[in-house]
């Protein structure tokens, strides 16, 4: 369980995070979404005791990150997977780490192993390693100690699809047998497909947050067709309220299953036929990714 | 719902979860000193300096040919370049942004710089012992290359003098690197600085008391041939408190309010 309550975070006259208040349950992945320099990563560097919040607390399980007996043991952390010595070979980075632990070196194999490194990759210095190679370095440190909370910062940057595919799996794993993950990025797409909770910040404040489902799961069905004048008589016949959508599609307020029977009873043809989802957010997102997204980001969160 | 996957257990489990000791940490510290390649050579070079010294002093025909000479003479080179090990072993850490690994780890961070200044102490003691076992060579090669006799007189207060001047050296090497949190700043001024600092006060006569009891070189001068007397205690333990003292307090407590990023 993380709970980061009402945590800000001031460097001079700048704040970098204002009034951040969000939980992360056990068993669930909560994506902690927002542009570069959102406030993101000093929000998981507060969590895990490298930076001192200015006012506000961060805790995992209810204890702050510096009071945990061995905190490697209890949360996997991943900030920053080129923050590792070039001059070591991944083997020995995660042999230093479980010497921490206090874990053997038959886990080392075996973390190396589960994160496709065995063999001769962890035999290599990481100076020669790729970015998703390192990424899955970083990956095998956090679940070293066995842990039952990941906190991970942007882990999918540098892998390959295959590999944020293979992430995507490993998380929701981790998470299904009763792990607690958060984790951050600027994709949104990267997140939506593991995550079962979204919390957005732009500017150091978050600006939305809530279940997958709230946040993505948009209302209504889009519909398209040739004749759009057809198909909105005939949903509007069958009592179903529709808006215009995006070019020439239609955003009808029903689920699939009744606009497809409107228009079938109207003998009227389809070339679309599909929930709408996400749009919002998505729309969201992208205005806080402008330069001046910040006056919009105050409207939509109004 | 499955019982034997999803344990409804709180998310952090508590007990059976020791921390870290002490020991444990100053073993993953030693071990950071020499797993990577120029940690390795560093440690390679030392022993090769005192081969080199002795090898030096056995062959030239002035030098005096005893245990105790070769072994004052090969602390020059371990003297050198230890505190160069006591940096690194610091400063690395933010070279190379391994610090984010090692506190995110280990999150009380005195714990981490206790255990880094016990692996310096360490590699002290080793860089003592490296000498000695390069001196003990050069006396029993002694007689075969020269026309001396084997003499393996070692006074207890040389040894132990030796071994407190290396230990202060590569801690104010660590105190250097906890201070300035930089390799190249570091290293050039932990030799810059006291160097210069030396030339400083042997040049203005009206700076002679600073030397005396300010000045590292001056003030540990005697300790190599265990000639320490009582007024010269207090005068090395001056010279620390500027040199070693100060500045590991100062950086001890900006690493410990440091971000680390």
């Amino acid at each position: 369980m993380i709970t980061i309550d009402s945590l800000t975070k001031r460097y001079g006259a700048q704040l970098a995070v204002s009034d951040v208040s969000f939980s992360c349950t056990p068993g669930t992945v909560t994506g902690f979404l927002g542009p570069n320099g959102a406030g993101k990563s000093t929000t998981l560097r507060a969590l895990v005791g490298l930076a001192t919040p200015t006012s506000g607390t961060a805790t995992i399980g209810g204890r702050a990150y510096r009071d945990l007996p061995n905190a490697g043991r209890q949360v996997g952390v991943l900030l920053d997977a080129g923050a590792q010595h070039a001059g070591r070979t991944g083997r020995e980075v995660l042999t230093l780490a479980a010497l921490v632990l206090g874990v053997d070196q038959e886990r080392v194999d075996e973390v190396l192993g589960r994160v496709g490194l065995a063999g001769k990759p962890a035999g290599k210095r990481v100076g020669n390693y790729s970015l998703g190679m390192k990424q899955r370095l970083g990956l095998a440190a956090a679940l070293l100690g066995d842990p039952q909370v990941l906190v991970l910062d942007e882990p999918a940057n540098g892998l390959d699809p295959d590999g944020i595919f293979w992430m995507r799996g490993l998380l929701r794993g981790f998470a299904d047998r009763g792990g607690t993950v958060l984790l951050s990025s600027h994709l949104l797409r990267e997140v939506e497909a593991v995550a079962d909770q979204l919390v957005v910040i732009a500017g150091g404040r978050i600006v939305a947050q809530g279940s997958k489902q709230e946040l993505l799961g948009g209302r209504g069905t889009v519909v398209r067709g040739p004749d759009r004048v057809v198909l909105e008589r005939a949903l509007r016949t069958a009592g179903i309220a529709v808006a215009p959508g995006e070019g020439d599609g239609l955003v009808a307020d029903a689920d699939p299953l009744a606009v497809g029977q409107a228009v079938a009873a109207a003998g009227a043809v389809l070339t679309e036929l599909r929930p709408a989802g996400g749009e919002g957010l998505e729309e969201l997102f992208r205005s806080l990714t402008h330069a001046d997204g910040s006056q919009q980001v105050q409207e939509v969160a109004a | 719902m499955t019982t034997t996957t999803a344990p409804e257990a709180p998310a952090v489990r508590t007990p059976a979860i020791s921390p870290p000791s002490l020991l444990q940490l100053t073993r993953v510290e030693l071990r950071k000193s020499y797993d990577t390649r120029a940690g390795r050579w560093l440690l390679i070079v030392i022993g090769l300096a005192a081969l080199g010294v002795v090898a030096l002093e056995l062959f030239v025909e002035d030098a005096p040919k005893t245990f105790a000479d070769y072994f004052a003479f090969t602390q020059l080179p371990v003297g050198i370049l230890l505190p160069v090990l006591g940096i690194l072993l610091v400063t690395s850490e933010w070279s190379q942004r391994t610090a984010m690994t090692t506190f995110a780890l280990v999150p009380r961070r005195s714990r981490v710089l206790t255990a880094k200044v016990m692996a310096a102490a360490l590699l002290a003691v080793g860089g003592v012992l490296a000498a000695a076992a390069a001196s003990a060579l050069a006396t029993v090669l002694t007689p075969v290359f020269t026309d001396s006799a084997m003499d393996w007189g070692l006074s207890a207060a040389q040894a132990a003098q030796v071994l407190l001047v290396q230990l202060i050296s590569v801690l104010a090497g660590v105190a250097f690197g906890m201070l300035l949190l930089s390799s190249p700043l570091a290293i050039v001024l932990y030799f810059v600085l006291p160097t210069a600092f030396t030339i400083l006060v042997n040049t203005v006569s009206a700076l002679d008391w600073v030397r005396d009891w300010l000045d590292l070189s001056t003030t540990t001068m005697p300790m190599y041939e265990g000639d320490l007397d009582g007024q010269g205690w207090l005068q090395v333990a001056t010279s620390v408190a500027l040199w070693l003292a100060l500045p590991m307090v100062l950086g001890w407590l900006r690493i410990r309010r440091a971000e680390i990023a």
